[in-house]
Parts: C-alpha cells; structure tokens; sequence
C-alpha cells in the first residue's frame, strides 16, 4: 500500500569508505604533530599555540582536510554534507585540537560561496583553506553586542576605496590573525539594520591596530580593532572589498549567523565525543586523577556508591543529549541536501549545543572532584563551554527569536 | 543516510491527524473521562480501524497493512497530540505484533501493573511469571475496587487484570520476545509523549497570543516567550529520538535497546517540561479542569511512569554504553 524510501540511517559503503580514510589519516596525523611539540601543544589562543595550530592546519591543507566540504579548486575535496560529518567526527574522536582557521573556515566562507562574485572565490577561498590568510571576525563593538543592528563604525567612500574609522571588540584570535570581514555603517544617515556594508580587510591597512587582552582562561583569545582613518583600497583584497552590495550588509551578516547558530560551527561530532569520554570517565573516575605518589588526601580518595550511581546516570544523560543533536542534525542535513535553506530553528541548534556543552563539562568537573580546579584539558574546556551561551548571539536573543519566528509569538 | 518521513509517511499521518481532529476533540475525550466501565465509546477507535491503523504492523498476508514502526510512530503522535483515550499503544505497537489482525481491543498490564481501559478491551495480555497469556475479557477478571485505582487522568480507567489458567492462553514464554513487547510499548508511549507535548504547546502558543495583559498579548513578554523557547527546545530534539527508536525496532537494530530508552527517557522529559511551562503560562485558567490543558498534562504525568520511567531508561542506556 505504502512504498519505502523513508528513514535509512545507514552509511553508504563510499562514506564508510571516506570515513576509513579520514580515521587513517588522522590517526597518523594528529600523534605526527602532537610530538613535534612534545606532545604537548600549547593552547591555539597563545600566540605559541597559534603558530603551532597553523603547522597542523597546514598538514591538513597539504592532504586537502582543510575544507573538505569545498570544491577541488578551492582546496577542499567536494565532500557531501553526509561526509563533512563523517570526518568531523573522526577528526574529534582522534583528539584532533581545534581548529584556529574555523571562523573563516566555517563562518566567512559559507557567505563567499553564495554572496561572493567569482573573483573574490578565487583569490579568498583557496588562500583560506591553505591558512595563508587568517580571518578574524569584526562585528561586535563595545556597544553593540546582542543589539549588533547599533554598529556606529563607518566607511566612507574615497577616490579608488574606503575610509574607515571606529573600533571592533571581541574580536576571537584576532592578534594573530590577517584579515578581517565585518560590518560598517555606510549611509551616515541610515539606522539600524540598514545602510551596513560588509567589509574584506587586511588588518595590515595604515590606520588600523589591534591589541590582543586576555579571555576568562587567561589566554590571550580575544582582540580589539581600531580603525583611525584607514584607507582601505578597492583591490586591498583580490576581487573587492565589499562582500555582497554596499549597504545590504545586514543580509550578508545574516548568512554568516545561520552558519554561526546552525552546524557549520559546532558540528555535533565534538560532543558525541566528548560525551562518549565523559561516559568511560564516569565508568572509571580514577583513570582522570592524579597520583601523587605519597597519600591519597582526605575527602578525594572515594565515592559513595550512590554517587557513583547518580554520577553514572548523568553521564549517560548527557550522552543522550549528545546523541539527540546529532540526530536532529541528520534531520537538517536531510532537510539542507533536498535544497532547503537553513532557517529560525538554527536559533534552538544554537541553544543545544551551548547548553550542551555546559552540561557535558559541568560533569566532567563533578566526576573529577578535588581534580576538578586543576588547570587542565577539562577546566579548561569547562571555561570555553562558558562562552557558549554568550558568543553568537547570547541565549536570551536566541530564546527570543525562537519564540517569535519558530513558534510565531508576537513581538 | 536519509532521516526525515517518506511522503507516504506524511500522507498517512495527515490523514490520521485530520480524522482524530474531526472525531476526538476535547469533547471526545472527556466523555471517556464520564464513561462507566464497559461503556468507552469507540467510533474514533472504529474510525482508525478502518484506516487500518491497529494492525498497521501485521503483515499484509494476515491482514494487516505490513508497515513497520517508523509508520507508526508518527500516526501515534497524532494520537497523543488528540488525547485518544483508546489503548492504542497496547494494541496496535504491543498485542497486533504478537497476535495478528482483528484482536479488538487490546491492554495489557505489560507498561505497569495497572492496564489501561480494561473493563472496555476485548483482549488482555498479562504478565504472569515471565510469560505473556492471552485472556479474552470475557473470562478475565478485572479489579478496580470501586475506583480505588483512580488514575489522575480519568480517560485512563486503569484497574489491575487477572485470569484464571483455565482460560487463559500462553502467548510466549521467550524473553526476548516479551523484551521486544516492552520496547515497543516504550517506544509507543514516547511517540504518544511527543504528540502530547506538541498539542499543550499548541495549545500555549494560541492562548498566549490572545490574552492581553498591560495592554499587549502576555505572548509578547519576553518572560514567556523564553519558557515557550525552552519547550519548543525539548521537544525538537526528543523528536528525532522517538524517531530514530522506531527504524531500530523496524530493523532489529543491535542497538534496539539503548534507543528505544533514549527515546522513552527524553520524550518524558520533553513532555513533562512542555506541561509545566504550559500550565504556568496558561495561569489561573490552566489550573482548572475547565480548560483543555489538564486533558494533555494528565496524560503526560500518567505516560511518563508507564513503560519504564525516566531513571529506568537512563539506566539502560547507561548499562549498553557499558557506563
């Protein structure tokens, strides 16, 4: 009466294939630059860090795992989505770091791709991929956060180029990145999310400075860009310097969210993972603690059965949670490979995974205990989960645009 | 790799929406609530037996339709989204498999000690010392003890089922088998948790959109709106989980066990928090068995314990990750 082709939640045997190899590669890979730095890389929001992820992005250039969702000709290997997923969780279940070109990567390029013209695919992409060029991403100004629509940096319009002044903050990486892609107002007159012109810029351009200040983990991931009168030159990036028309940034800037809130950024393969550790290392708590060589301290020595109880049950709670969002993810990709667009939903991935990653980390610090404070991978982490909720577009926003476009509740 | 409904899925559960829309309103189902024992009234229940929907996964050949769980489920959303009173989780995902096509109307004490709508089904299957029997009602004894049993959903008319060896006929004694009534029951209870979340959400989404308070729609502040966000969150992720369940009861997935518990914990949890944001967003008149906010949010208290609760579920799904 009804015919099939309705769920298949199986891999086809040239995504087995793709995944065989990504694991392989990785496998090797990741040990390969690990040891290069004593095993033990420095974080990539250190300017050493930095320069040592920039080693391991370009390995993964060199074998075209950059971008592997990109065509041939701009470094990538023309993955399907299915398989961008494949490699993403490989590339986290082989404890791969993270990568420090992901906000061009995974937020600037998604917008070249559709909004771009063919010169500036050209001359941007392939650059990016190879991480020749660092893009940092400059929209958020000391007073435009969540209200992003109130940006009061300009560019004017010179002779052959732009004059620009005003300041960006919170800018991720940006002491150690290159160029720049971010939002000025155009139309002096304009307000609001009109007369917003989206910007390509080296940040090398006379009148422009950048000074690096340290994140709540201490590193130093966080920038603020000045713009004093810089003249920014019609060719200062191959194909121009405007993203999309001058003055419909706002649209562009949209793009870039969808990809930002939606997978592009937080693919779900790093939680499964994580949750997937969390779960052995509620299983085996020990394996994570110190051993000081003499006593075992007071209260860190062991748990009550019902703690380990409860501790074994949240673990496999989050898992859940981890799993859930890759399975909704299959669903969006499903959606994305039929031809749909990402919409309002992104708003609640967004929430997911944020939350999520609190969820997961939170744990991990309550099966560590007394080990919980050290300055390590899971403090560490703990403290990056913290920023979830904030960057992108804080939760409240995201709460709020849920509210009014998914479930259409008056504004 | 494809994760979303066929649209022959969509098509059949449209269909099952528009008929529970015309035949089980609110209405329908407090009139079970009123109902003597014995005395369910059971035109829907007819209606979706025409569409083929209580034998939907008996094969072709014995009468049925010969369609798997991941049709199912989403037709049991329906159901709960309209509250059907009728035991159809224990009938169409639990006893149909096991016993085939035209069984009327089946319960069975298998999701918790007390069966749902037992004074009205025509077949019960009990659980009796690690085997299913088979009693037809007519040789079945049902307590209820003068309503000592009382669910807090009135529509659930539970009682406790028993049967003399005489009449009763064994069914399976494999526990594999009686595993898999389980996870099906599970499964169907956590398609119909969905079903209930979406409908108060539905249900919330339309009435605070229309109340004004301070002049402006209460849907307007920014206090409800997050409460409505964190519900809709719930739900858009348990979803996929009660979906991805049944293609691993369709498939007899190694993995059947671990899912079909992820699926029932979240959903309980999708369901359970859609009912408090609701009933607090409703205010006072959510608080009354006046409006149709209690008909869902009782359902969804009583369905979060049946088939194993939350605790169980994370438990299992801790035992198969090897936690």
């Amino acid at each position: 009466m009804f015919g099939g082709g309705c769920v298949d939640l199986t891999w086809s045997a040239s995504e087995e294939a793709f995944r065989g190899e990504a694991r392989a590669w990785l496998e090797v890979n990741v040990m390969a630059w690990r040891d290069r730095y004593g095993g033990a890389p420095a974080s990539g929001d250190t300017r050493e860090g930095f320069a040592q992820h920039l080693d391991w992005e370009r390995r993964l250039f060199a074998d075209r795992w950059a971008a592997v969702s990109w065509p041939a000709e701009h470094g990538g290997r023309g993955a399907t989505l299915w398989e961008w997923l494949l490699f993403e969780e490989e590339y986290y279940r082989a404890g791969a770091p993270p990568r420090v070109t992901q906000n061009g990567i995974f937020l600037l390029a998604p917008s070249i791709f559709e909004l771009g013209t063919s010169d500036q695919q050209a001359g941007i992409l392939a650059r990016m991929a190879a991480a020749e060029d660092l893009w940092c991403q400059g929209w958020s100004e000391p007073n435009a956060g969540s209200d992003l629509a109130s940006v009061t940096s300009k560019a004017r319009r010179v002779d052959s180029g732009w004059v620009l002044d005003g300041q960006k903050t919170w800018t991720t990486r940006g002491a150690f990145c290159t160029h720049l892609f971010g939002l000025f107002r155009t139309d002096p007159d304009s307000a609001r999310h009109k007369g917003l012109t989206y910007f390509l810029l080296p940040l090398d351009t006379p009148g422009v400075t950048v000074h690096g200040f340290g994140r709540l983990d201490g590193d130093e991931g966080f920038a603020e860009v000045f713009f004093d009168e810089a003249f920014l030159a019609d060719d200062a990036v191959p194909g121009g310097v405007v993203l999309g028309e001058p003055g419909a940034g706002w649209a562009v800037a949209m793009a870039t969210a969808g990809s930002e809130r939606g997978l592009t950024l937080r693919s779900p393969g790093r939680f499964v993972v994580t949750a997937e550790r969390l779960v052995a290392l509620a299983a085996d708590p020990g394996s994570a603690y110190h051993s000081s060589g003499t006593g075992t301290g007071g209260l860190a020595a062991g748990r009550t059965s019902a703690t380990q109880s409860e501790l074994r049950r949240r673990a496999a709670q989050t898992w859940m949670h981890a799993e859930a969002y890759r399975l909704q993810t299959l669903g969006t990709v499903t959606k994305l490979a039929a031809g749909a667009k990402p919409g309002a939903e992104a708003s609640l991935t967004k929430l997911w995974w944020s939350e999520l990653d609190i969820e997961l980390h939170e744990l991990a610090l309550d099966i560590l205990g007394p080990f919980a404070e050290l300055d390590e991978r899971w403090s560490k982490g703990w403290q990056f989960a913290l920023s979830g909720p904030i960057y992108a577009g804080t939760n409240e926003i995201q709460r709020n645009i849920a509210a009014e476009r998914v479930l259409g509740l008056p504004r | 790799m494809r994760f979303a409904l066929s649209d022959e899925q969509i098509a059949f559960r449209d269909a099952a929406r528009e008929l529970l829309a015309n035949e089980c309103s609110p209405a329908v189902v407090r009139a079970a609530w009123a109902a003597t024992a014995g005395q369910l009234d059971r035109r829907v229940w007819d209606s979706l037996q025409r569409m083929g929907v209580q034998s939907l996964l008996v094969p072709e050949g014995d009468g049925g339709l010969g369609l798997d769980e991941t049709y199912l489920v989403p037709i049991l959303e329906e159901c709960g989204r309209a509250a059907l009173p009728h035991p159809i989780v224990e009938t169409a995902m639990v006893a149909a498999p096991l016993l085939g096509a035209d069984i009327g109307m089946a319960t069975t004490d298998l999701g918790g000690p007390l069966a749902p709508c037992a004074h009205d089904a025509d077949l019960h299957l009990v659980h009796h010392q690690g085997a299913l029997l088979r009693i037809d009602a007519r040789h079945a004894t049902v307590h209820h003890d003068n309503g000592a049993f009382t669910s807090v959903d009135g529509a659930r008319r539970l009682s406790y089922i028993a049967g003399s060896a005489e009449h009763s006929q064994l069914v399976t004694d494999d526990p594999a088998v009686i595993e898999l009534a389980l996870d099906r029951g599970a499964l169907g209870a956590a398609a119909i948790l969905v079903g209930l979340g979406q409908a108060m959400l539905d249900l919330t989404v339309g009435y605070v959109s229309e109340r004004h308070q301070f002049g402006r729609p209460i849907g307007s502040f920014q206090a409800v709106k997050h409460h409505l966000a964190d519900a809709a969150l719930a739900l858009e992720f348990a979803r996929p989980a009660v979906w991805r369940a049944a293609w691993s009861v369709a498939q007899d997935d190694p993995n059947r066990a671990r899912d079909v518990s992820m699926a029932k914990a979240m959903a309980s949890d999708a369901a359970e928090l859609v009912g408090r944001q609701a009933l607090q967003c409703h205010g006072a008149i959510g608080y009354t068995v006046e409006a149709d906010l209690h008909l869902y949010l009782k359902r969804t208290w009583a369905l979060a314990r049946s088939w194993g609760d939350t605790a169980h579920h994370t438990d299992r799904v801790a035992d198969a990750l090897g936690a």
